[in-house]
């Protein structure tokens, strides 16, 4: 039976995928086929009839092999999940029609040959959608990491001064880092002053605060002053409706500010001088 | 004009993602930047309650009207374990998970109507409109 289907998918493998696309034509709209080129199309569905035929006729292992690689690369493409399963689909159901039509479905065989169909196609669909998942496993992965290097560095700007400019949405993995960033780098630069810039924060909601407020807790247990710079006025207004008290540290609305209330701090001032 | 959207709560990012809806359907309707800033943070903190206490839950987002009078109304509903003392919990500083207690009293602050309907082990849907003057 296994060999029946082999076969007859290799002789007729044409008109099995001019059905095909006649079907895919009218299921999707047009677009699919107009962004692919014909020659990228016609290859990748010869490619996929061939990973059809080999399953059922290759070994296991040559088929897992073949398989992979096939499914890297339609994800390599770029096309969406949906389709492919759809096109998947679809070529099953051309191959249910055309061999009724042959009349090598009968109702006898038809339970067999259902069962070989439904352990031939479940394993791909699993495969494609293994493949999918792998790639935006990766990328999810990649972000996070990416997104953990920017995430919160403390930039030694003068002597005994810090600034830590904070961009982005603050949730409780980044105020855990913000914290060990903070404290590490206060006692690395030997800062006496810590300015927390906040001007790139979205929004400032209680749990932002809460954490702004243990972060300069910290901070002067270590020894060193926290600053909050780059308030927006849209921002002082919601912190104020809020009734979050945030009269413990000095704020400032800009950082350049704050940085000149840092030197005075630490006794000293940016001076003008004259060259000649 | 009722045009109406809503997130999913279940992880922490989808918080993020309430509150853009929230700043987006803000700008929609017209509200000025400190509105807007005050109604993102208000999602962000009821986001934050079905988040924290519930686990999961829904904001819906909606854009009302009435007369000449435009709004937006935010609903935040769970099935969690509900708010035992709404009068505490609306009290400044009163916290059971550590933080700053500010959460409701802020966000009916920052909102002009506001409102809490909860029943214990069934959940809560509070609802919130600000009204652009």
């Amino acid at each position: 039976m296994d060999k029946q289907i082999a076969t007859y998918i290799q002789a007729n493998i044409d008109k099995i995928l001019e059905k095909w696309k006649v079907r895919m034509e009218d299921d999707q709209d047009d677009r699919f086929f107009q962004i692919m080129s014909d020659q990228v199309i016609d290859t990748t569905v010869r490619e996929f009839g061939e990973l059809m035929i080999s399953s059922l006729t290759a070994s296991e292992e040559t088929y897992d092999e073949k398989l992979k690689d096939f499914s890297v690369q339609i994800v390599r493409y770029g096309w969406s999940v949906t389709f492919v399963l759809r096109a998947l689909t679809n070529f099953t159901e051309v191959i249910y029609e055309e061999m009724e039509e042959a009349g090598l479905l009968t109702e006898s065989n038809y339970k067999s040959f259902r069962e070989i169909l439904t352990n031939w196609i479940t394993p791909l669909n699993h495969s494609v959608v293994d493949a999918y998942s792998k790639v935006w496993e990766k990328t999810v992965n990649l972000q996070k990491i990416a997104l953990q290097e920017l995430s919160a560095s403390l930039i030694p700007v003068f002597d005994k001064i810090s600034v830590m400019p904070l961009v982005g949405t603050i949730d409780t993995e980044r105020a855990k880092l913000i914290m060990e960033n903070l404290l590490q780098g206060v006692v690395k630069h030997r800062a006496e002053v810590v300015l927390l810039d906040i001007t790139g924060v979205p929004v400032v909601d209680t749990m932002v605060a809460h954490h702004i407020i243990q972060a300069a807790d910290a901070v002067r247990l270590v020894g060193a002053k926290c600053m909050l710079v780059g308030i927006r006025p849209e921002i002082a207004q919601t912190i104020v409706t809020l009734g979050i008290n945030l009269t413990d540290f000095t704020t400032t609305s800009t950082l350049q500010r704050g940085m000149e209330q840092a030197l005075a701090l630490t006794n000293r001032a940016i001076i003008e001088v004259n060259v000649k | 004009m009722n045009l109406r959207s809503s997130v999913d709560i279940i992880s922490e990012w989808d918080i993020v993602a309430a509150r853009q809806l929230g700043r987006n359907e803000a700008k929609d309707v017209g509200f000025g930047t400190v509105d807007q800033a005050r109604i993102t943070t208000a999602i962000s903190e009821l986001a934050r309650n079905i988040y924290l206490y519930a686990e999961k839950g829904n904001i819906e987002i909606k854009q009302i009207s009435e007369g000449n009078l435009k709004g937006l109304l935010v609903i935040a509903s769970d099935k969690g374990p509900g708010i035992a003392d709404v009068r505490k919990a609306m009290e400044d500083g009163y916290t059971t998970s550590g933080g700053l207690g500010a959460g409701l009293p802020g966000v009916k602050r920052l909102m002009d109507d506001f409102k809490i309907e909860t029943v214990v082990d069934e959940g809560t849907v509070i609802t919130a409109t600000k009204w652009m003057r």
